[in-house]
This record gives structure tokens, C-alpha cells and sequence, in this order.
């Protein structure tokens, strides 16, 4: 039985990018980034994960930080931890989600650590910042030695612990295009009681015009099935339409359908009622996002 | 600071300061020159044959110093005693069966964690990757892990010869049950679940051990609440004679029972440093502790409760099968027994009594006590049961319960079952809570609450326990294996300082300040003057440990008898300074003078070093200043309460919380109040963990299936309401503080009120009872079975209408 330490490995540090992608080739898959480090050692501490290599990011420059752009959409380095991005004045005004999201994650200590790069390429089914990176639109930027490009978040979480990264690619950080007048966004979360990781966590983000009438729409799910993913039949039912009740309600029972039969199902809750669960935290994080647009 | 008036007082723990400034030193702090480490192989099966075990690639591993197999250590090993063996009497004449518990399986393993072998190596890495080599053949054998299961025809038999897996069949009986149901205009009955708990102490268990080859004395460090037992038991284990064993138990990060025993890997460090002649080291890990620590609890019971159609409750009646898991633990057969059967009576008069218990093994980690012990499950069977009849027969839980409430005592009330109550005031208790929680208005609350689609429930839990461990000969004739009686010394040094030495082992409890707020009060000296000594065989005399909310009633009382033999012989010095006749004179506030005549005035330090300069003692008086005692109370205490508890459950999602809680409790007389408090306020933390969050799940085949901290959820500050608290003072005479224990009293009372403030909330959707936990998808289901068993009743009554 293990008493909670690693298998050799061996430890590097660059200061670029490129470097960090070519240390990646280097040891052919065989070698993990190091953000924050609160999926990955302790995954190596249970030795689920035990890596030849670790190439640790934090010297690596430009991979920290939150942007406003002059079209007002917002970037965040990779290596940015949740700390900063509750604590940001921009996150809050702009992108109210992420740092709700933030705040839900874990406690004091991890929110410390963990970043938002490390969150979304570790894809954790239950992570909390994939649902708002699917609900906000979020572009999903990456480098390798020789190129880099953008990948759009519905398109980026694959499988279980599985992204659309290539092998050799960091993911430097994400942007949050500018949100439309009249938008509003939110997250919430069932969370488990042990590990308080989502059962469910749904992220919305609506905009409406100055009729009141839903002009766009997206929805975020995560916890729920094996990876995050969007939820556009659901999203469908709300836009050109006023968000009442009765149509927020309508639109939540579509929430998650794109998960039907893909429901997890472990010790902690049954597929049956994270689909339930799923459906109620839709029409909660849409009534919140909507309240938020139109106050 | 010096007088009588610190009994009661709040005054701060003076154990907190080194403990949260990183000053304690628990077992891992230690460090001795040419330490090894060890680390166990452990079985990943349920249940399995050994067919083979292959060390040869871990023993070339680096680092590594010697791999040990059970084969290997057999003889040295011994297997771990059975410390209460059930009494024929009351097994049906069977004799309860104690299968072999070797410390390192030999041909079979009983379940997930049981030990097969240890290696040992320079460094914790190196012993914890050379464990990865060990290669054991094992052959998977069907598991069984449900105790009701596993004793059903074709379960596998888990020992060789036990049938049906059944180590005994309890019976207590008072009057008869039967002809009470047979008359009763009600009989309700209801399989009520507790489930398996895991108790995470904050610190895990650790252990070290030096042998030294020239005087043979083997040192023991471990993380225990019973360090002499250990001494004990570890001696008569191993046949390593006693008088050559000491065992320290440093600071220790709690327990809540689990470190109540004999464990194997006890005997197992400490027989390897003796093979070796090197100091050895083991540190269980977290997830280690979930496999390899006993749990808690996991009881089915079949409750049956009859009486009349008004209000009068007339007998109770339990049928369980308690899960031991894979060996019997040390104490593991008095818990769902005598801590249990002995408690049905509550503080109710009812005088029919039937109680069976099955004592089970099955795949899974040994079951012992954890905080509480038999009690909780005992006061959850009869405050659930209490709630269950009210409802049957729609009357308020209040009033049913005031109707059956046995009346104010002050000196003994005999139990139909044959236990005597030594001081109670059930009504009082209720009372005082009721003056906290207004019972009209919530009323009224919970209908408008209902209204606007939001699920208030309030429950009740009138219980009563037993602390005080215990009346030697009482524990003895039912079957312990050891006394329970408690020991201390007082030591006065020359200047007036004083060191107790006390036989309990606390270890989170704060007895350093109960004990020396005792001592200062009696002597008039300042606490700063007083040092409690405790964990370790080698500098006090025997004594038996802390558990079981006896510290206090029986350390305490134990203490007691030293400083009054002390002051008694100051007195005797004083008087011969004073040239007086000891009867004449007076102790008070550290001074020493005859009543009347001013000048003839002593102060304690002077008849201190008086007794040792001995230049002026009273003829045939020994020099010297120092006290023993061992204290055997003669009957257990029997502290009572009523906790309050409110419920909110979300109707949409089942998510259950607590959000109100009143708790009186009447633990006698009380020492020092915040540590009372604290007490409370953790024991109903983990009463509500029980009834909402915790529980160790384990699949068919015997994999834990909750076997770390991110799926076994411990309950945190952020789960609890703030919690109303008070007490009432009912003193027992059982001993001469009154005190009766404060340690479970929480955890006792607060499953039941909580559970039966959920049933309340969902009462009017038809629903009679919930097992624990309340986990958020279990009250979603509830919720939605009962809606849908409401529209079918009305469909069918509509049906029926056309
Ligand atoms: C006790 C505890 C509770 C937690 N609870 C929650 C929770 O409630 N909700 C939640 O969402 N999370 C939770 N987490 C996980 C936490 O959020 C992690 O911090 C996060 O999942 C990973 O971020 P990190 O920066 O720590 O990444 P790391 O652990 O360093 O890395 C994770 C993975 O991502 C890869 N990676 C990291 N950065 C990059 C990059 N820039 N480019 C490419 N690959 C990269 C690594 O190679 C590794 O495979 C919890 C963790 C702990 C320890």
C-alpha cells in the first residue's frame, strides 16, 4: 500500500514556451506540465500518474495574467490561478461566471494553486471551470516549438481527462470574447459532499435585448457526463423568447439531453438523477444569468 | 488563581498553545539515529486464498533491509487477543466464537487492507516502492459483506468452523415483550439502518519501536488511547515479558475510539525492531487508515415498539445483526451488545424488553467502537422508534415522550433490565430546551414555510447514555478482559510544585487543564504549578486509558482520592509544626492554620519541603509528599439531554441541511464549561455527519468504495448551523465530583433529532422513515416515490368517485 510518494521522475524548468513544447517531444508523451499541480501530484502521489518527466511551467514567461482587449474581449494566461481570477475587478464585471465558478472550486489552498490552464487541459469530468469555458465561448489558445492556434471550447473537451491538445502543446490561455450588451452569465453548482467537485454544474449565459427577448444563449454542463459539453437543445428553446419561468423551465428539461445514456453513474449519484439534477441546475443558472442581463 | 473557585471555571486549555504552533510531537516527529521505515503489503482482495508469496524482488530492491512474510514471523506474532469475550449466559450457552487473528495473514486474507507482509527499508520511499514488488498469488474467494447476508445459507464461510459466520447470539430480555405486543392496541415496526462509519482521526495511527539487545526492554511510541493495555496485551501477545515493554503514547491526534486496541501492526513493528535490533518506523497513510483503521456502527436493526392507542408506550423489541467484519477487534463484541442491549430502556418506564444481536464477520474491516460506541445506535433505535409510535397513533412526539418519561431521581432508579440509573431529571432537560426553542412558532413556520414549496422539519432526541467506564466487576462478569477502574499519583516536589500522573490518556480531550484546574483548587496552588503527566508505562503506574466518557468520572475521581491522602498527611506535618492536633486544622486556599489563632498559619510550600527535609516530622510519619490511588466506581454514570434539531430540505433537489439546533445536555457537575462545549459542539458535528453525509460503502466483492477523503465525506464547519447549547445539573453520586462525562453526548443524541426532523418535514407526504444518511439523491427519491404514491392514492380514490 503506498505511503503517498512518487515514482522517480525527472524535473525541468524552462522559461519559454517553445522549450516546454520541445521537452514534451523530448520524452514522446512520457513527460507532464506542471501549473498548479492540484490534479497532477496528486495523481502521481496515488501513482496513477507516473511520468518520466515533469516540466514545470512556472518560469515559463507571458503564461500568467488577465487582459482586457481594446474589441472587449478579455485574455487569461494559463498559468493565472483561481485566486486571481476571483479577486479581478475585470472577471467580476465582465465574465461574473469564471470567478463564481473559481470561488466554487475546492478551498483556500487549492484555489491558491490551481489555474485555469491546468483545469481545463486536465478536463476533469466534475472541473467547474470547463462548463464556464463552454458557456462563455471561450477561445482555447495553444502552442507548440513551431505553431500556435485557437480551439473553440465546445470543440476542446473530448472524453474523460481527454482534450483536443496535441501531445506536444501548451496550452498558453484562453479568451473570453466581449460579451454583448444585455448579457448576463452565472454558475451553480451540486456540489459532492465529500470532494465538493460538482455532481452537477451548470454555467449559462444569456443575452437579451431591450424587449426583454433572448438573443442568445449557451449553456455549459459539467459533472454530469464524462467530459464537459454544451447544451444547445436547450439553448435553442430560449432564444426568441422572453426568459419566464415557464420557458426557462421548458428549455431546462432539454438541459443535458446531449448526454442521454452518457450519464455518469457512480457511489456518489445515480445517472437517473444527475440527469434530474442536471435539468434543475439549468433552469437555476438560466434564471440567474437571465436576472443578472436584465438588471 | 488559586482558590476553589477554578472548578467551573472557563479556563483556556493550556495543551492548545504548543499543539497549534507545530510544538507538538506526534509519532512522525520522532527521530531515532539508524531509524528504518515499514510499510505493509496489503491485501487488494476481499477474500482470497495465499497461495504463494514471492519477496525476492523487494528483498533486492534498493534500499531495502528485510522483507517479512506471516510464515515468516508466526511464532513471534502470536494473534491478537479477543479483550472481551461474551459470557455463555447470555449467548445461548454457545460459547462465543474468537476465531485467529494473526497480525500477518498466513493463509488467507479477510479483507481489503488486512496486512500479508512488511518490508523494511532505509527510507519511507524506498519500503513503500519495494511493496509494489511483493508478489502474492493470491486466489479470489466469493466475499460477503453484508452482515444480515453472511449469515445466510451459502454465504462463504469466511473462519473455519464459525457457522454462518456468527461469532455469538445476544440475548437481554426484561418482562415479556411478547404478551406486551399481544395486548398492545399498537405495534409498529421498522428496520431502522445504522450504517458503517469511518471515524478520521485527524492524525492517522503511527508507530515506532527501539529495541535495546542488552536489557531486552523493547520501546513502544504509538499513537493509542490505551498505552498500558497495549503494554498489556502486546506482552501477552507476543510472550515479551511485560516489565520489558514500555509503550509511549506521545501527543495523539484523536482517536474517537479506533485507537482503542491491540493493533497488528503494533505487535508487528515492535516484533521486527526486536528481530532487527533497529529502531523501526511505521506511519499509516490516509488512505491506509480507511482500510487498515477499525470503523464504526453498520448495525441492521428490526425494531419493534407496542403500546397504547393514547399515548403509553409498553415494550420494544430489537432484533440486530452487527457487522464485526473480518476478525474481532479488541472490544469489538461488548459494543453491539452491552453498550447497546443495556441502553433500550432509555429514560422511559416501559418494562418489556426483548434485544437479540448477531455478531457477524464478513469481508471488510474489523467494526469496534467509534465515538459513542453502542449508545448511538441504541438512543437512534429508541428515539426513532419514540417519533415512529407518536406518529402511528397521531400524537405529538412531545407529549408521548413526557408520558413515558420516567420521574426526577436523585439517588438510583432500577432498570427493568437490570442496570441502575444513578440520578436523572428527563423532564427538566426537555424543558430547559423548550424554553430555547419556541415549539408553537415553528409550528406555525413550517405551515407557511410548506407553503411557499420549502420543507422545515423539527426532531427530537430525549436521550440518555452510559460513561464512566466502568464498575470492574460489573464489565468483568459480562465479560472484559481488564478492569476499568482508573489510577492516578500526586507527587508534591520539595518546593510545592506538583506532577499528577494519571492513568487516563487523553488525547485531544484537554485533561491537562481538567486535571491540573482540579489539582489547583484543591492545594490553593496556581495551575502554573501544576503538570499533568500521562502516556507513558514507564513513568506512572498501570491504568486503563481514555474512552468511553470516563475520564473525568473515574481519572478524575482516582485523582481526587490522591490529593485528599496528600492533604491528609500535610495536615499531619502542619499540626506537628503547629504543635496542634491534626483534626484542629484547616486547609484552605494553600494554607494550613487552626481555626481562632491567627499567628499559627503554614503555607502549602513550607509543609512541602517540610515533608522531605524531614528535620521535624511526627514520630513514625515516612518522609516525603506523594499519593496513589486506583479508583473502581461502583456503578457507571448516566448522563441525559434533549437535543433540538430543524431541518431544510430543497424539494427540487433533496439537498438536506441543517439549519437550527438546540442542544441541553446534564453531564452532572461541570468543570470547566468551554471544554464542555467544545465536546458538544464536536460531538453533534459528527452525529450530523452521520445523519446527513458519512458512509463507508463497500461494493459485493469487498472493495471499499469510499476509500479516501474525496468520497467519504467527514462533515465541516460550513455543513453546521451555529449551535444553541445549555445545560441542566443533575450531580451523580457516583463519584464525589458529580461529574458524569461529556465526551459523546453530541454524537449520541444528534442522528436521531436530526433524522426525525427530516421524517417530520416529509410526514405529510406520507413518509414514516429514512435510513442514514440523507444524502441529497436518497430525499429526491423519497420525495418523488412519495408524490408519485400520492397521485396514485387520488387517481384511485378519483377512480373509485366515478
Ligand atoms: C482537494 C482538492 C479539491 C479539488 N476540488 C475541485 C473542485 O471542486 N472543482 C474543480 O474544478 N477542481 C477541483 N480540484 C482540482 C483543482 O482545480 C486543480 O487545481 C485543477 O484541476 C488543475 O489545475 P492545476 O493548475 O493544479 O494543474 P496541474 O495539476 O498542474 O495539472 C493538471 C493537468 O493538466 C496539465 N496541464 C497543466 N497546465 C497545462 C498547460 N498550460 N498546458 C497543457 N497542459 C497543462 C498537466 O500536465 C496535468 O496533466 C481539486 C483539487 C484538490 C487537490
Amino acid at each position: 500500500m503506498t505511503t503517498g510518494t512518487t515514482d522517480p521522475f525527472a524535473y525541468h524548468a524552462p522559461t519559454t514556451v517553445r522549450e516546454a513544447s520541445q521537452a514534451l517531444s523530448r520524452y514522446r508523451g512520457d513527460a507532464k506540465l506542471l501549473a498548479g499541480g492540484h490534479s497532477l501530484i496528486p495523481m502521481m502521489k496515488l501513482r496513477i500518474a507516473s511520468p518520466q518527466a515533469i516540466v514545470d511551467l512556472r518560469n515559463v514567461e507571458g503564461l500568467r495574467g488577465i487582459t482586457e482587449n481594446d474589441d472587449g474581449s478579455i485574455t487569461i494566461g494559463a498559468m493565472t490561478t483561481y485566486y486571481e481570477l476571483i479577486t479581478s475587478d475585470v472577471i467580476n464585471s465582465k465574465a461574473c461566471a469564471i470567478a463564481e465558478a473559481a470561488s466554487e472550486v475546492a478551498d483556500t489552498q487549492v484555489r491558491n494553486w490551481g489555474t485555469i490552464g491546468g483545469s481545463l487541459a486536465h478536463a476533469d469530468p466534475a472541473g467547474d471551470l470547463p462548463a464556464v469555458a463552454v458557456a462563455l465561448g471561450m477561445e482555447i489558445n495553444s502552442a507548440s516549438a513551431r505553431s500556435s492556434r485557437s480551439i473553440a471550447s465546445d470543440r476542446f473537451f473530448r472524453g474523460y481527462l481527454e482534450t483536443a491538445l496535441r501531445p506536444n502543446e501548451v496550452l498558453t490561455g484562453v479568451t473570453v470574447p466581449a460579451q454583448d450588451e444585455g448579457s448576463g452569465c452565472a454558475y451553480v453548482k451540486l456540489a459532492n459532499k465529500a470532494s465538493h467537485y460538482a455532481i452537477v454544474g451548470v454555467a449559462a449565459s444569456v443575452t437579451v435585448d431591450g424587449g426583454g427577448v433572448c438573443t442568445a444563449a449557451r449553456i455549459g454542463i459539467t459533472g454530469a457526463g464524462p467530459h464537459a459539453v454544451r447544451s444547445r437543445r436547450a439553448e435553442r428553446i430560449l432564444v426568441g423568447k422572453e426568459l419566464t419561468e415557464n420557458v426557462i423551465d421548458r428549455a431546462a428539461q432539454r438541459g443535458g439531453a446531449e448526454l442521454a445514456g452518457m450519464f455518469n453513474d457512480d457511489v456518489h449519484a445515480s445517472a437517473e438523477y444527475r440527469e434530474a439534477m442536471t435539468q434543475v441546475y439549468t433552469a437555476r443558472a438560466v434564471t440567474r444569468a437571465a436576472a443578472c442581463a436584465m438588471g | 488563581m488559586t482558590t476553589d473557585t477554578l472548578i467551573g471555571q472557563e479556563v483556556t486549555r493550556v495543551e492548545d498553545q504548543a499543539l497549534i504552533t507545530g510544538r507538538g510531537q506526534y509519532v512522525d516527529d520522532l527521530r531515532l539515529p539508524g531509524l528504518l521505515h515499514l510499510a505493509l503489503v496489503r491485501s487488494p482482495y476481499g477474500h482470497a486464498k495465499i497461495n504463494r508469496i514471492d519477496v525476492s524482488a523487494a528483498a533486492n530492491a534498493p534500499g531495502v533491509v528485510s522483507v517479512f512474510t506471516g510464515a515468516d514471523l508466526a511464532e513471534q506474532l502470536g494473534s491478537l487477543p479477543a479483550g472481551w469475550v461474551l459470557i455463555p449466559e447470555q449467548t445461548g450457552g454457545e460459547p462465543m466464537a474468537t476465531p485467529d487473528h494473526p497480525p500477518l495473514a498466513i493463509e488467507k486474507v479477510r479483507y481489503v487492507g488486512d496486512a500479508v507482509a512488511a518490508v523494511v527499508a532505509s527510507s519511507p520511499a524506498a519500503a513503500s516502492d519495494a511493496v509494489a514488488l511483493v508478489d502474492v498469488d493470491y486466489e479470489p474467494l466469493p466475499a460477503v459483506t453484508d452482515a444480515e447476508q453472511a449469515t445466510m445459507e451459502g454465504a462463504p464461510e469466511i473462519h473455519e468452523g464459525v457457522a454462518n459466520n456468527k461469532s455469538f447470539d445476544w440475548t437481554v430480555a426484561a418482562g415479556d415483550y411478547d404478551a406486551a405486543a399481544a395486548e398492545a392496541d399498537v405495534v409498529v415496526k421498522e428496520r431502522i439502518v445504522n450504517q458503517r462509519l469511518i471515524p478520521n482521526p485527524m492524525e492517522p495511527r503511527g508507530i515506532m519501536a527501539d529495541y535495546n539487545a542488552g536489557t531486552e526492554q523493547l520501546t513502544i511510541w504509538t499513537s493509542t488511547q490505551i498505552p498500558h493495555l497495549v503494554r498489556l496485551l502486546f506482552a501477552l501477545v507476543t510472550g515479551h515479558p511485560e516489565h520489558k515493554v514500555r509503550v509511549i503514547a506521545p501527543d495523539v491526534g484523536g482517536g474517537f475510539g479506533c485507537k482503542l486496541y491491540l493493533y497488528a501492526e503494533e505487535v508487528i513493528v515492535g516484533i521486527i525492531a526486536k528481530q532487527l535490533e533497529k529502531p523501526v518506523k511505521w506511519i499509516e497513510s490516509r488512505t491506509e487508515n480507511y482500510v487498515a483503521t477499525t470503523h464504526g456502527r453498520d448495525h441492521i436493526a428490526d425494531a419493534e415498539i407496542c403500546g397504547t392507542s393514547d399515548g403509553i408506550v409498553t415494550g420494544l423489541k430489537v432484533h440486530v445483526y452487527a457487522n464485526l467484519g473480518g476478525y474481532l477487534s479488541t472490544f469489538a463484541p461488548a459494543i453491539p451488545t452491552i453498550l447497546f442491549g443495556l441502553m433500550l430502556g432509555g429514560c422511559y418506564k416501559f418494562e418489556n424488553l426483548s434485544c437479540t444481536v448477531a455478531g457477524v464477520f464478513t469481508n471488510t474491516t474489523p467494526v469496534d467502537a467509534y465515538r459513542g460506541a453502542g449508545r448511538p445506535e441504541a438512543t437512534y433505535v429508541v428515539e426513532r422508534m419514540m417519533e415512529r409510535y407518536a406518529h402511528e397513533i397521531g400524537r405529538d412526539v412531545i407529549g408521548v415522550r413526557r408520558r413515558n418519561f420516567i420521574r426526577p431521581f436523585r439517588r438510583g432508579h432500577d432498570m427493568p433490565i437490570g442496570v441502575t440509573y444513578d440520578s436523572g431529571n428527563y423532564q427538566g432537560a426537555l424543558g430547559a430546551a423548550l424554553d430555547m426553542f419556541d415549539y408553537q412558532a415553528f409550528r406555525q413556520e413550517q405551515r407557511d414555510a410548506r407553503r411557499e414549496g420549502k420543507l422545515l422539519g423539527v426532531g427530537f432526541s430525549t436521550y440518555i447514555e452510559i460513561c464512566g467506564m466502568a464498575p470492574s466487576a460489573v464489565a468483568g462478569a459480562l465479560g472484559a478482559g481488564a478492569g476499568l477502574w482508573e489510577s492516578s499519583t500526586v507527587r508534591v516536589h520539595p518546593t510545592g510544585t506538583v506532577t499528577v500522573f494519571t492513568g487516563t490518556s487523553p488525547h485531544g480531550q484537554g485533561h491537562e487543564t481538567t486535571l491540573a484546574q482540579i489539582t489547583s483548587s484543591r492545594l490553593g496552588i496556581p495551575m502554573e504549578n501544576v503538570e499533568v503527566v500521562h502516556g507513558d508505562t514507564e513513568r506512572h503506574q498501570f491504568g486503563t486509558g481514555t474512552f468511553g466518557s470516563r475520564s473525568l468520572a473515574v481519572g478524575g475521581e482516582a485523582l481526587m482520592m490522591s490529593l485528599d491522602k496528600v492533604i491528609e498527611k500535610a495536615k499531619e506535618i502542619a499540626a506537628h509544626e503547629m504543635g496542634v492536633d491534626a483534626k484542629q486544622v484547616v486547609f484552605e486556599n494553600g494554607t494550613f492554620y487552626v481555626e481562632d489563632i491567627q499567628e499559627r498559619e503554614i503555607p502549602w510550600g513550607d509543609v512541602a519541603l517540610g515533608a522531605y527535609w524531614a528535620k521535624n516530622l511526627p514520630d513514625g510519619l515516612e518522609p516525603g509528599l506523594e499519593a496513589v490511588s486506583f479508583f473502581d466506581p461502583q456503578n457507571f454514570t448516566w448522563p441525559f439531554g434533549t437535543h433540538i434539531a430543524v431541518v431544510e430540505i430543497d424539494e427540487m433537489t433533496g439537498e438536506t441541511s441543517l439549519v437550527r439546533y438546540v442542544a441541553i445536555d446534564d453531564v452532572g457537575n461541570v468543570i470547566n464549561p468551554m471544554i464542555v462545549d467544545g465536546m458538544v459542539h464536536g460531538g453533534i458535528a459528527q452525529g450530523a455527519g452521520q445523519a446527513l453525509q458519512e458512509a463507508a460503502v463497500y461494493s459485493d466483492d469487498g472493495q471499499l468504495l469510499t476509500g479516501s477523503m474525496m468520497d467519504y465525506a467527514v462533515p465541516t464547519a460550513e455543513d453546521m448551523p451555529s449551535f444553541e447549547t445549555g445545560r441542566t445539573v443533575t450531580p451523580t453520586i457516583v463519584n464525589s465530583l458529580g461529574a458524569k462525562g461529556a465526551g459523546e453526548t453530541g454524537t449520541i443524541a444528534a442522528s436521531p433529532a436530526i433524522v426525525n426532523a427530516a421524517v417530520d418535514a416529509l410526514k405529510h407526504l406520507g413518509v414514516t422513515h429514512l435510513n442514514m444518511p440523507l444524502s441529497a439523491e436518497k430525499m429526491w427519491r423519497t420525495i418523488q416515490d412519495a408524490k408519485e404514491a400520492r397521485r396514485a392514492r387520488r387517481s384511485a380514490a378519483a377512480r373509485r368517485g366515478n
